[in-house]
């Protein structure tokens, strides 16, 4: 579109969560829309651009779902700001629809009174009309509309054509906006919302005519998946696989990237160029971008997942059944999903932590969540475990080796809940958290276009991520590792001469009572890249050329090289340590400042020093230095 | 209309199908939000008086959190909210 389309009226998506809101809003806008962030938070802002018959441009923006404007979370917060004008350089909507359920009106007619008071013009659009009238409702859209002193339209957001009505009726409200009237919205106490919902009840009972019965299709699968214990295992059922999945098929894909990356990086390895750009494109850029695209595939289809269940309704059901089982480690029954993801990656897992809406309950989830065991530690944990740890049968069935790759796994989980259980208690005492307060929808399938865009904009999201933050993250990584340039007849390897070396050096005295040598300290730099960087790092350091069986040579290396304690350590190091550059980037980022990206850091550097201290420390008292 | 007795929703059983007579904050103690925030959240999601209620679901540990069917839609909450809302048996149809 065109400059002047700036001046295009502004219609701004309201309703209650599960509405179908953003359903209408991608049929309506398609294509031509885009996700930003309203500046300081992290809620997103997904304003899209579309033509009315009439060939008016309207720029439509979709709200966060509310039941009030009286906001209670930051994404609350936006819809009342935005709607009110009150947004830095916004002015407010010219026009406000209000999506409801067609099929569930009551809750939705109580936020358009609301809405009536905001000094815009308000129109209703019934969405999911379809289901409704299968469901044997009929809505008395006149009536409505003469009750409500609003505009009323129907709408099936998701069928061709279904929003025809809705379209039509903007042209009409636009040709003749009236004047915005004075805004005498204030936040509704108790009196105002019961007088409100009683006169929303009365208008319902006067336009619309409801079987008494629920939606029979969500009641027999609530009757299996809500059952206390039936219901607990299909869920546990539905993560395996989900899990299952994030490994399994992303596997190839990884590789295919991997694989893709390390011939850029031999391609350029090639070329003319000075030994210095090139190492910064091979090594820095290359290999450091490499590292976290590789993830991609891990968060698509990660996120496939958590969309295809949010859309089922289903996500609302697994906060119901594991809330109490959160709860006793002080963690809110949403916090489930993010932890479970951050066993792939912490980054997907913090960003999944949005479904969170109490402020407090999402910053304990984010503070833990680096300490689920992400997969990126498997290439350190293996490279340890198959070094030093022997493989022999205890009690005749189990592997040593599986058993101490459990018990890291174990103490991973253990930590997170530990530490959420000291946050919830010493930080946040005297406040109880959150009750927990949700609608559970009925079930709808989900739509392919929805769930398209839903992963399409998480993916964006992501490698826009890897493209600035964590990019400079790997450069600084990089010229940390670099410089200064070995002096000339060096013989050893020029990670030694370099900055990192001298900060190994330098730090061993703080290090020496974890058992940690200089070379372990200088591979932890890069090792900040990504955790498994480490692994090459120490090649790297210990003079083995990469290849084929690197990782065993390095074993074997390492064998020669540290003690048994030693090693024990560093493995119980990297089950706390802050270790990813990109999940602080992340971190930062999701809770808009520096403050909890330094916390976590905080926290885990120092669980990561006792736990790595105490094992050492034992280990040697146990003959095993 | 019959003099049933009025217990709290948080007490009411898996089946227990009533109407709302009123919401008591001060039955409702300690649960982290101050009792006029309560009272607000638990009327945004429809549960007013006069309003049919129907207790669907339970979760297994301490029967707790329950899924209450309000009027056309289905909430879930703990019962240490839901004691604030009273409650009376209905045992129509």
């Amino acid at each position: 579109m065109n400059a002047s389309s700036e001046l295009a009226p502004t219609v701004a998506l309201v309703g209650n969560p599960n509405c179908g809101k953003t359903a209408l809003f991608n049929t309506l806008t398609g294509s031509r829309q885009k996700v930003a962030n309203y500046p300081g938070v992290t809620v997103e802002k997904k304003i899209g651009r579309l033509a009315t018959p009439a060939g008016h441009a309207v720029q439509l923006v979709d709200l966060p779902g509310t039941y009030s404007l009286r906001a209670r979370s930051p994404d609350e917060e936006i819809t009342r700001d935005a709607v009110l004008g009150r947004l830095e350089g916004e002015g407010a909507p010219d026009l406000i629809v209000c999506v409801g359920d067609a099929a569930n009106l009551r809750l939705a007619l109580r936020l358009v009174l609301e809405l009536k008071h905001v000094g815009r013009p308000v129109m209703l659009a019934l969405n999911m009309m379809d289901i409704a009238r299968r469901r044997g409702i009929e809505v008395d859209v006149a009536r409505l509309s003469i009750e409500l002193g609003v505009p009323v339209v129907s709408s099936v957001a998701v069928r061709r054509g279904g929003t025809e009505a809705l379209l039509g009726e903007l042209d009409r409200v636009l040709a003749h906006l009236p004047p915005p009237t004075t805004a005498d919205w204030q936040p509704p106490d108790a009196a105002a919302l019961r007088g409100a919902q009683r006169d929303a009840d009365r208008i319902l009972r006067l336009a619309v005519r409801a079987p008494d019965r629920r939606d029979e299709g969500t009641k027999r699968a609530d009757s299996i998946l809500l059952h206390p214990v039936l219901g607990l295992v299909i869920l546990l059922a539905i993560l395996f696989v989900m899990f299952q999945a994030v490994f399994a098929w992303a596997k190839p894909l990884m590789e295919a990237i991997s694989t893709g990356f390390t011939w850029l990086g031999a391609a350029v390895g090639e070329l003319p160029l000075p030994a210095l750009l090139k190492s910064f494109l091979k090594d820095g850029l290359i290999a450091g971008v490499g590292s976290v695209i590789v993830f991609l595939p891990q968060i698509i289809i990660l996120f496939f997942f958590i969309l295809v269940l949010e859309d089922l309704g289903y996500m609302a059901r697994a906060a119901f059944l594991m809330d109490r089982i959160m709860g006793g480690a002080g963690l809110h029954g949403r916090a489930f999903i993010p932890l479970l993801s951050s066993f792939a990656c912490a980054i997907p897992g913090i960003m999944a932590t949005r479904v969170i809406d109490d402020r407090r309950d999402r910053l304990t989830t984010i503070l833990v969540a680096p300490l689920m065991t992400c997969s990126a530690r498997i290439p350190v944990y293996t490279l340890i475990i198959s070094a030093f740890i022997p493989d022999r049968e205890v009690w005749g069935v189990l592997g040593l080796q599986g058993l101490v790759m459990f018990g890291l796994y174990a103490a991973g989980i253990a930590g997170a809940l530990t530490v959420s259980f000291v946050v919830k208690r010493l930080f946040w005492r005297g406040s109880i958290g959150e009750p927990f307060m949700l609608e559970m929808p009925d079930y709808k399938l989900p739509q392919a276009k929805s769930l398209l865009f839903g992963v399409w904009s998480r993916a964006l999201a992501f490698l826009q991520r890897a493209g600035t933050t964590i990019l400079a993250m790997m450069i600084l990584i990089w010229l940390l590792a670099s410089f200064p340039q070995p002096p000339d007849g060096a013989t050893g390897p020029a990670i030694t001469y370099s900055l990192a070396a001298m900060i190994g050096h330098a730090i061993e005295p703080l290090t020496a009572p974890l058992g940690f040598n200089w070379q372990i300290n200088v591979a932890l730099i890069p090792g900040m890249a990504a955790r498994e960087v480490a692994v090459g790092a120490l090649g790297t350091i210990y003079s083995i050329d990469a290849g084929e069986g690197a990782a065993e040579k390095i074993g074997q290396a390492l064998v020669g090289q540290w003690s048994l304690a030693t090693a024990l350590a560093l493995l119980a190091w990297y089950v706390f340590a802050p270790q990813c550059a990109s999940t602080l980037a992340v971190i930062r980022r999701e809770t808009g400042g520096w403050q909890w990206m330094a916390i976590t850091f905080g926290y885990m550097l120092l669980l990561a020093y006792l736990a790595a201290f105490a094992t050492y420390q034992i280990a040697s008292a146990l003959g095993a230095a | 209309m019959t003099n049933l007795p009025t217990i709290a929703l948080g007490d009411a059983r898996v089946g227990f199908r009533g109407r709302i007579l009123a919401l008591d904050m001060s039955r409702a103690p300690g649960t982290g939000l101050p009792s006029e925030e309560l009272e607000r959240r638990l009327l945004e999601l429809g549960f007013v008086e006069g309003a049919t209620v129907e207790l669907l679901h339970q979760g297994l540990f301490g029967a707790d959190p329950i899924a209450i069917r309000v009027a056309a839609s289905t909430i879930a909450l703990r019962r240490r909210e839901a004691m604030a809302i009273v409650v009376t048996e209905e045992t129509s149809s």
